[in-house]
Order: structure tokens, then sequence, then C-alpha cells
């Protein structure tokens, strides 16, 4: 028992930073009807600013908290600049272009990205040095980090926000808007290129802080680690019902739950044929079976011909 | 012409030999096998309009079908004519079985999917050696037997009439040979009533079906013939190389031909052919950047191989800003692709989203 709770907090811990990558999917999805395969690799860019920026100041004597606040604004920053220029070069100019276009253009960004933060950082793996040190809390024979606990409540924290400025700033509902409709939107006299560049910006913003919160969770950072990151944050945006903010958050907090609860359990169920190195896969699984069966997912509409 | 297009095609490899060595023509046989896979997911993407980004995984098959029946792994030592319909129908079952799936999905998730059945495949042949050992995981399988014509093994060196026909010659004889039947094929899939139900449904699939295409066969007769090819060359490059992992078929790859046929120009099989020679030269003359880094700026900043995976981002980036035909588009892409800038264009009103 104590293990399958054990599993479940971790699965909601890794869940609910895959479900704030999935909102910048499901943002840019729901307006532009594109797959963002550079998401994931923002978050990466994200993701080692900020170890490079504690690896900076962990030695100045500065408190932690200040060094982590410091970290998280250098990414977001970054990550910003790099969303919104890539929405301005590589996406824009192909808006009314045939799907295929844009969404190899989407795949040439990514390796671009991830390239070019090869030769910053360089190849190797880069682990985060000692800034704090996680005291554990046990509930009920589980047993997590305080620090996967304030991931937790941060990532709820943003998701909550995110949802009430969706739905009741002017903004959002210029964002609303521009998702039903971008040419009636503008007819309205919204103008849905900042309305577009604005919601890559906010998708970068919290990509940057998922990037932090993955450096801190597994203490280390890759230039490859978007990849796979933004494929399961892509199942999780698909899983909850792609375009729908509050369907990527369930979808990324069940999507966590399944694979750690999968991957903690397969060795035991398959009698040790199938070991914990297939974890990857189920997230696949549950992308194909998603699409498959379900293609709005959870909490979407069913749009036919769409997809 | 055909007779002086055939001569210098003859001669090519011992020309390429004398004048650069022969590792380029190596790199000439590894850029035919390319052309094959390339022409191979030509049919998926270029013909149907299915953006398929797991294609390696056929390749991956067709070279596993030959490996575990032609090397020690199991004692298997068949012969290679008996292995490669196999292997062809083996990748065409995959196609099959991986293409069903996905015939609701249009467009993006139908690229999401496949890429996802590519990593899939990939992770099993990674993790498929125990229980039992199955396909010697990440050490990959060595000493596959390379391919007999005629009880000559093309592993040795002959010598016919005073020339001498190393290995990559021979192979390079075998390997234009299945080239130029799949560019043959491909041509003749293109005009035939075949080709031009999957024209019609990468155009509109609402209206091919009201036209009397059964849409569902047609698809996966798309998916299955693309990966026939795959398996093809897979089987091949298996013999080629004698050695394989399951390195050599990642996204990265699946990504590298899907560049090929989009830089080339989808749907056209000459410019489907001359993206993979390019994309396989340039990687090979990019060797040289290192060297080049070091004599003008007195250090290397950018890994070669870093270089080109730069190079095929931007490629494919400024290809689909600026030139998104590709390079030696076909005649019906290039009108499509103009179509929807003119205003009140016939297609402009549909495609905004």
């Amino acid at each position: 028992m104590d293990i399958f709770l054990q599993q479940i907090i971790n699965g909601l811990v890794l869940g609910s930073i895959y479900a704030l990558v999935a909102l910048g999917y499901t943002m840019v999805y729901g307006i532009l009807g594109l797959i963002n395969f550079a998401h994931g690799d923002i978050v990466m860019v994200g993701a080692l600013v900020a170890l490079t920026v504690v690896s900076a100041l962990g030695g100045s004597g500065l408190p932690p908290a200040v060094v982590l606040l410091a970290a998280m604004g250098a990414a977001m920053i970054v990550c910003i600049a790099l969303g919104v220029t890539i929405e301005r070069v590589a996406y824009r100019p192909l808006r009314r272009a045939p799907r295929l276009a844009p969404l190899i253009t989407a795949i040439g960004v990514s390796i671009l990205v991830q390239y070019s933060a090869a030769l910053v950082w360089g190849k190797q793996y880069i682990s985060l040095p000692t800034l704090i040190t996680p005291s554990e809390v046990a509930v009920a024979g589980a047993v997590f980090t305080d620090i996967q606990g304030y991931i937790f409540l941060l990532a709820c924290g943003i998701m909550a926000a995110l949802l009430l400025f969706i739905k009741k700033s002017r903004i959002g509902r210029a964002m609303r808007a521009t998702e039903q409709n971008p040419d009636i939107a503008g007819l309205m006299g919204v103008d849905t290129n900042r309305i577009i560049a604005f919601t890559f910006l906010v998708g970068s913003a919290i990509g940057a802080i998922a990037g932090v919160m993955v450096v801190l969770y597994y203490g280390l950072g890759h230039y490859f680690m978007g990849f796979m990151l933004g494929l399961k944050a892509f199942t999780a945006a698909v899983l909850g019902g792609i375009g729908n903010v509050a369907g990527a958050m369930l979808g990324g907090l069940l999507l966590g739950i399944i694979e750690s609860l999968a991957s903690g359990y397969i060795g035991d169920l398959t009698g040790g044929v199938l070991g914990s190195n297939y974890r990857d896969i189920f997230a696949f699984l549950v992308l194909i079976g998603v699409l498959v069966l379900r293609p709005a997912g959870l909490m979407g509409q069913q749009v036919s011909e769409r997809a | 012409m055909y007779f002086a297009i055939a001569a210098v095609l003859v001669a090519l490899p011992f020309a390429v030999d004398a004048a650069l060595g022969r590792t380029w023509v190596r790199i000439i046989d590894v850029a035919l096998l390319f052309a094959m896979l390339a022409l191979g997911l030509n049919i998926v993407v270029g013909y149907a309009g299915l953006l398929d980004l797991g294609y390696i995984a056929f390749f991956a098959v067709g070279a596993y079908a030959y490996a575990l029946l032609a090397s020690p792994q199991f004692g298997l030592h068949w012969p290679f004519f008996a292995i490669l319909p196999l292997s062809a129908l083996i990748a065409a079952f995959f196609g099959v079985i991986l293409g069903a799936p996905t015939l609701r999905l249009r467009g993006d998730y139908l690229a999401i999917v496949t890429l996802g059945f590519g990593e899939i495949i990939r992770i099993f042949l990674n993790n498929l050696n125990r229980p039992y050992n199955v396909t010697n995981g990440p050490q990959g399988i060595t000493l596959i037997d390379p391919l007999q014509v005629g009880g000559a093994s093309l592993a040795k060196t002959h010598t016919i009439a005073g020339l001498t026909i190393a290995p990559v010659h021979s192979y390079y004889f075998v390997f234009l040979t299945c080239a130029l039947i799949s560019m043959f094929m491909s041509r003749r899939l293109e005009d035939s009533r075949i080709g031009r139900a999957w024209v019609a449904i990468r155009e509109d699939e609402l209206a091919a079906a009201a036209m009397g295409i059964n849409t569902r066969d047609v698809k996966l007769l798309a998916f299955a013939m693309g990966a026939t090819f795959g398996g093809v060359a897979g089987a091949l490059f298996a013999s080629f190389q004698g050695f394989i992992s399951p390195e050599s078929f990642t996204l990265l790859d699946s990504i590298m031909v899907l560049c090929m046929v989009v830089l080339g120009g989808m749907g056209n099989v000459a410019g489907v052919v001359l993206g993979a020679v390019l994309l396989t030269a340039l990687p090979e003359a990019l060797r040289y950047a290192g060297p080049l880094q070091q004599s003008w700026l007195g250090a290397v900043y950018i890994d070669p191989s870093d270089l080109r995976m730069l190079l095929f981002g931007a490629a494919l980036v400024l290809m689909m800003l600026f030139r998104p035909a590709g390079l030696w588009p076909s005649s019906i892409r290039r009108r499509e692709l103009a179509a929807p800038r003119e205003p009140g264009g016939a297609e402009g009103a549909d495609v905004a989203r």
C-alpha cells in the first residue's frame, strides 16, 4: 500500500511539471492549430539557463531562495525572448500556408534550438550544485521531499492563476476570441498578431518555470532533455483535450500518475520480463490510445476534421 | 542519351575512386541507399500527404530481419535472395499494422503518432535482449553475412579483366540497380490509378471518398508500399555494414530522410533523389569543416556533426519560408503551394487554420 501511495505522490509531482509544459502546447495549438515542436526545447533552454545562474551565484553566499528566484527570472527572460522570436520569424509568415509547412518548420526550429544549446552548454549532462538540502516529509508510509511539495504547490498556483487570467481579464477574453476565429476576432478590434505573440510569451514563461522545476527535481540538465519532456507534455495536452487549458492540467497530472504507476508495477506484473526501462513507452501508448479511441481527449469537444 | 547516362553511371565509382578515394565511393553507396529510403517516404508523404515521422522504423525492421536471419546471432545463414523478399514483406506488414490505427488521424496528430511508433520500435530493439536475447540490445548484431550473388561474395575483392572491383564497387552496382528499380516503380506508381488516388486523398480526402476511392485501403497501401521500400533498403544496409544497432534508427534519422524529401521536392522522384544525394554528401563534406576552422580560426569552435544538425534545422526552416516546394518541385506541388498567396484564390479561403 505504501508503495502505491509513494508512486501516486511521485506521479503527482512529475505530472504537475508535465502539466505546466503541456499548457504551452495546448495554448498555441488552440490558437494556431500548430504543434509547436520547439516548446520542449524552450523548456530545455530555461532549465540550462537556470543551471548556469545557480552555478554562478551558488558560491556567492546569497540565500538559496534569492539564487533560485534569480535563476527563475533569468530563465523566464531568455525563454520569453526565444519563444516570441520563434513565433515572429518562423511561424508568423507561414500562418496561411498549407498545414505541412509550419509543422516541418517547427521540427526545424526544434533541431536548431537543440544544437544551438549544445554549442553553448556542450553535450554533457550538467548537474545542479547543492543549493538546499531537501528535508523529507513522511505521510502514511510514503516519503516525499519538501522541494517536491513546493514544486507541486507552485505548479497548482500557476495553473489556477492562468485559468483565472484567461477567464476574467481583457487579454484573456481576446485570447479566447482569437482561438474561436482569428478573422472575426480581428474584425472585432482584437490585434490578433499581438494576442498570438502574447500567447507564446505566456507559454514560454510558464515553460521556463517548468524547466527550473525539472532541474530541481532531477538535479540534471542536458541539451536533449526537451525532446522526451516535450513529447510527454504533448501527450498530456492531447489526453486532456488539446486546446483546452484545464484539460492540459488534468492530462498532465494523469499522465504523471499513469507513468509512475506503470513503471513501478510493470516488473511485478510481467514477472520481470519487461522492466522499468520501458517507462518511456507508456506515454506513447497513452497518446496512441487516446488519439485512436477518443481524439478529442478527456475534456475537449468533438471537433470534426480539425486534427 | 540513355547510353551516355548509363556509361557515366557505370564509370562513376571507378572515377570517384581514382579522384577522391575509396571513402567517397562508400558515400555514394550510402547515398543510393538513402535515395531508396527517401523514395519510399516520398510515397507516404509526397504522394499520399501522410506525414510520417517514424519512417526509419521500417528501415530498422528490414535491417533486423536480415541481420537475424543471416548472422551468428541465431546461427542462421539464409541466402540473400530468400531474405530480401521476406524482409520486404515483414516491413510491409509492419507498415499495415502501424498504419491501421492512424487511419482516422490527419496532419499533425498523424505525425506525432508515427513518431511514437518509431520510438516504440527503437525502445524494443534496445531492450529485447532479455529475458530472451533476440536483438542483442544496445550492442547490436555483428558479423552479418555479406551479399552473395551467384556464389560470389560481394565482401571480397574481385578482379575482372584487369579492373579491381572492391566490395564498395560491387555494392554500388547492387544499390544502383535497386535505386533505379525504385525510381522506376515510383514513376509508374505516380501515374497509375493508385498513385492518382493517393494524390486525390492528399488534396481532399472527403472529395476523394466521394469519388469512390476506398480511402482506408488506399492509405494502408501507401503505408505498406512505403514500408516495403524501407524494408528492402534496411536489408541491403545490414548486409553492406555487417553490423547494426538501435543507434542507427533514431528519430533524427527519420527526420533526415524527411529532410531529403522536403529539400529535394516532395512528390517529385528526381527531386527526392537529388535531396538524398545532397544530404548524404553534405555531412561528409562538412568533415573538412573541422580542420578548416583549425587552420583559419585557430581552434575548432563548432563540431562538424553539430554543424550538420544546425544546417539541417536551418535548411528545414528556410526551405519552408522561401521555397516550400523544394529545390526540384513537382509541377502540381508548385502550383498548389503558390496558390494560397493570391488574394481570392480558390484555396485561399479554407487553409487559414
